[in-house]
């Protein structure tokens, strides 16, 4: 069903030794991610699944293996990797705004100043952007005034106001109060309904179930499972994967 | 009392009227100010610079992969850490005469030696003020930016230093007044600065008590304007964030 030219990142043989680390934190990683894909990764502590979401976009540099996107060699150092992480959207557990800049700023800053787009045209798109998160009375205020559900929008909405061709999110609702984990899988789930590409680790079960068209099981630095959310959670094959899915679910 | 007073006025005629003394006082002023201003713009220009190159270098060497990068980043800090020794090592008015005496023997532009000087001097305490400010600047800061596609220097500059600035505005502040008192040692080098100035009209009348207080009573009233003026901008700058 899939073509080549419908792969949007490929990923071969990746491995991530940190320095001073006994055990490799990446072993051996290998994995397709097609446009429209939201793929979701899940895995106990310690498994590898943000070092392997930080390498996507070289946040983490690789000890060995290869990372293509959009055809062009990640890994590769004479390839710009600034340029790429511009197609790249990365949204971080603990959301990361620019606290000196005001909403506004936070979002029109990189689009304006990497020359994607125009001041009028950067606010234009932050207002839409606001608008489609539910936050447009809050452009013009600033991140510490802002509640954890409402700065992870923001967060969200930062990253896309680049126009991004994929979406990184590493455990966007971990530092959430419960109440307001729901608002910001919502604004993830929309994303996915409209074809965005994600990667998205997670422990919130129910968005995989829902929206994942692939879901990955990671444990120490390797992919053990990967498969359809239905076969997924209803069929594991993998011992561990089962093992895995009786302490969460 | 009247006999008292009469004294002083003839004193201060004495000290400031009598041949336009106090031009002394007011020229000086105006080449203290002069100065410390053009050294706090040097000064911060270097520590800046230096600052950026030795938290570079703590937070990223370790991780960075062999090439000529690496190589320079280490030398640049070899660099930043002897010019840091060296300058805190040595007092002022010592790094002022080596300036004036061996580096530029041969100029006799004398505020620009003096400039050069007092900003090399203030640039070593300003780097270790703002690299403390960047490394008190949570890392996912510069996560966030690289992750949006600006490389590492307009993340620095756009991102971290602006966060670290206001962290450390109240210590660039004790540094900044501790210049503008520091050039008063301009006169080793036969400026006539502010100091400078009250010395001369001691040379002249004799009379050291009217001079003197006059440049302690400038000096102070400038620290407190410079106090105040930092105080409202840091008001301001923390109602951009609340
Ligand atoms: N900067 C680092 N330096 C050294 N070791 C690290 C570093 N970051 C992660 N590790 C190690 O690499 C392994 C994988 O860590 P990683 O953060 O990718 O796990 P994770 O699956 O995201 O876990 P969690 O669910 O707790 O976030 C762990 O053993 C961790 O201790
Ligand atoms: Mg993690």
């Amino acid at each position: 069903m899939t073509t080549e030219n419908n792969v949007l990142i490929e990923v071969k043989d990746l491995e991530k030794h940190f320095k001073k680390s006994t055990v490799k934190a990446l072993n051996g990683v290998d994995v397709k991610i097609n446009k429209g894909d939201v793929v979701v990764v899940i895995g106990p502590s310690g498994s590898g699944k943000s070092t392997f979401l930080r390498c996507l976009n070289l946040l983490e540099v690789p000890t060995g293996g290869h990372i293509w996107f959009e055809g062009q060699e990640i890994t590769d150092k004479k390839n710009n990797i600034n340029k790429m992480r511009q197609k790249m959207g990365m949204v971080f557990q603990s959301f990361n705004l620019f606290p000196h800049k005001s909403v506004r700023e936070n979002i029109t800053m990189a689009p304006v100043k990497l020359g994607i787009m125009k001041k009028e045209e950067a606010n234009r798109r932050a207002e839409e952007l606001l608008q489609r998160v539910g936050l447009p009375d809050k452009i013009d205020a600033y991140p510490n005034n802002l509640s954890g559900g409402q700065k992870q929008r923001i967060a969200i909405v930062r990253a896309l106001a680049m126009n991004p061709d994929v979406m990184l999110f590493d455990e966007p609702t971990s530092a959430l109060d419960p109440e307001m984990i729901g608002e910001v899988l919502d604004v993830m789930k929309e994303l996915a309904r409209d074809g965005m590409t994600m990667v998205v680790v997670t422990h919130e079960m129910g968005f995989a179930k829902e929206v994942a068209t692939r879901v990955i099981f990671m444990e120490d630095g390797r992919i053990l499972a990967e498969n359809t959310p239905r076969e997924f959670f209803e069929n594991p094959e993998n011992e561990r994967l089962r093992s895995f899915l009786s302490k969460v679910l | 009392m009247k006999e008292w007073l009469a004294g002083q006025k003839a004193l201060f005629v004495l000290n400031f009227i009598n041949d336009d003394r106090w031009r002394y006082l007011t020229d000086g002023l105006v080449l203290t100010l002069e100065i410390t201003f053009f050294a706090l713009i040097l000064g911060l220009t270097i520590g800046i610079i230096i600052a950026i190159i030795r938290a570079t270098h703590d937070n990223a060497y370790e991780t960075m992969s062999p090439g000529p990068g690496k190589v320079i980043l280490k030398l640049l800090n070899i660099v930043s850490k002897v010019y840091l020794t060296v300058i805190r090592g040595t007092p002022v008015v010592v790094q002022l005469l080596i300036m004036y005496y061996i580096i530029f023997a041969t100029s006799n532009n004398k505020i620009i030696v003096a400039v050069l000087a007092f900003g090399i001097n203030s640039g070593a305490y300003v780097a270790e003020i703002v690299r403390s400010g960047i490394m008190s600047i949570d890392k996912g800061q510069m996560e966030a930016g690289r992750s949006l596609g600006f490389n590492y220097v307009q993340t620095m500059t756009g991102i971290i230093i602006p966060q670290a600035f206001k962290n450390v505005l109240p210590a660039l502040a004790n540094e900044f007044i501790t210049l503008l008192k520091e050039t008063s040692v301009s006169g080793y080098i036969a400026l006539q600065d502010l100091t400078k100035g009250a010395y001369i009209i001691i040379g002249r009348t004799y009379s050291a008590f009217m001079p003197l207080i006059a440049i302690a009573l400038i000096y102070l009233i400038l620290v407190m304007f410079f106090t105040w003026l930092v105080g409202r901008l840091e008001r301001r700058l923390r109602s951009s964030d609340h």
